[in-house]
């Protein structure tokens, strides 16, 4: 007998959900789905609508852009247990790169819009939300910064 | 830490450089060259893992370089160095057959041997690498002393990855944990993009059994420690490898005073909790 297992379970093992209770975990979990992508598979791309963002479950994806005469640029890659997507938050809510799974991704993904609107509906679970994502900006935010400094360059080399 | 270096008799001058011969030099990146020195005088040199030497070469001048080698060999040393000025140009110019001045080792190692029943963690940026490779080989001799092992290595492209066929062949064990990141991809890389501290993340390591050795620019050292912190090590346990301008190195100078402390001979391995203070001051 196989055992199924609720995505409020599964939302449940991961940490970005840490102290949520069950209510709020069903209510979300009304939002969410199991999905799966091939390495090679554009997960989102730039400038589409920001419809999900999605809690990696297995496998690594690449954050990038296409860039004139320097191909695709990867900014960030994004593993197991980690959050993918922002622009859902931020009108006018449209992705700003690709993502790409690196390789075979599982992932939870969350319904932007039907999010937004128990944000909306519900402000407590908005605000618990946005205390778990703004670290998440602040994190990203702060590595592009670092990446930006160059630390392990020569100054003055390009 | 004994200002005398442990290859020096009673009564020699720290100041007068053994005569080493370059015996092989390779080429690591671009722009950083292992050379492997023997001793003209055929007497072995000992050393800690995270102690320097001052390398002279004759007519330019002096610069301290972390050894990178094996301390288990005594029959030579090897040096990593990156071209950054006058000094390290010219040393990394020398062919196999020409001699250097050596001087040392000194400075405080990392406390490797210190730490037995713990975890043990490295977190190294750039060619900062190199000064750790030394603790990395003290740890897997001896392997069976210590809990889990992990390297988390942060380099600016994959051509910038030092060593990269022992991180290949560390990351191949079933005994350590091996994490790279690039803060650039290039060509075909399909491993991690970001900051080395986002490695530190994931863990690995109990927080309240183990040691992490950092080693890298001063900014990056500083975010790894803080990532550190807030995975639960405490400070007193995480250890950093500062770098100042070394240039007697036996305290007495003081070109490298860095608050109450010369980095020479009280360094350049602190441990956090002394180190942190003195990291958020830029002026010194």
């Amino acid at each position: 007998m196989v055992d199924v297992v609720g995505l409020d379970e599964l939302m449940k093992e991961h940490n970005f959900f840490d102290g949520f209770d069950k209510e709020a975990l069903e209510l979300m979990a009304g939002c969410a789905r199991n999905e799966s992508f091939r390495a090679g598979e554009y997960i989102f791309k730039s400038n589409s609508d920001a419809t999900h963002f999605y809690i990696i479950r297995h496998g690594n994806v690449s954050v990038e852009l296409p860039v004139p005469g320097r191909g695709r640029i990867t900014l960030q890659t994004v593993g197991e247990h980690e959050t993918l997507g922002w622009s859902w938050l931020v009108p006018p809510y449209r992705w700003w790169a690709d993502a790409k799974a690196i390789s075979l991704v599982r992932a939870i993904s969350l319904d932007a819009v039907c999010l937004r609107e128990k944000m909306e509906d519900d402000h407590e679970l908005g605000y618990r939300l946005m205390q778990r994502f703004v670290p998440v900006l602040a994190e990203r935010l702060h590595a592009t910064t670092v990446q930006l400094l160059d630390l392990y360059g020569l100054p003055g080399r390009a | 830490m004994n200002v005398l270096a442990p290859n020096r008799t009673v009564g020699q001058d720290p100041m007068v450089p053994r005569s080493f011969v370059i015996e092989r030099v390779r080429k690591e990146l671009s722009d950083t060259y292992t050379m492997d020195l023997v001793p003209r005088d055929g007497l072995p040199f000992r050393f800690e893992p995270g102690q320097f030497n001052m390398l002279y070469v004759f007519g330019v001048g002096e610069v301290p370089i972390s050894i990178s080698g094996d301390s288990k060999v005594t029959a030579g040393i090897s040096h990593t160095t990156r071209s950054v000025g006058k000094v390290s140009a010219a040393l990394n110019a020398l062919q196999p057959g020409d001699v250097v001045g050596v001087r040392g080792p000194y400075g405080a190692p990392w406390p490797v041997a210190d730490v037995h029943g713990m975890d043990v963690v490295f977190v190294a940026g750039g060619v900062g690498l190199a000064p750790l490779r030394p603790a990395i080989y003290w740890v897997l001799a001896h392997r069976a002393e210590f809990g889990n092992v992990a390297i988390f290595y942060g380099a600016r492209t994959p051509e910038d990855i030092l060593f990269r066929r022992e991180v290949q062949q560390w990351r191949g064990r079933f005994d350590m944990t091996v994490h790279v990141t690039v803060d650039r991809a290039t060509g075909a890389w399909s491993g991690k993009v970001g900051v080395v501290t986002q490695l530190i993340k994931g863990g690995g390591f109990d927080r309240h059994n183990a040691v992490a050795l950092v080693c890298g620019p001063e900014v990056m050292m500083r975010y790894a420690a803080e990532a550190l912190g807030e995975r639960g090590m405490p400070k007193q346990n995480i250890h950093v490898s500062m770098e100042r301008n070394m240039k007697c190195a036996v305290g007495f100078c003081g070109h490298c005073q860095w608050g109450a402390n010369f980095v020479c001979k009280d360094g350049p391995v602190f441990s956090y909790d002394r180190a942190e203070p003195l990291l958020s001051i830029w002026e010194l």
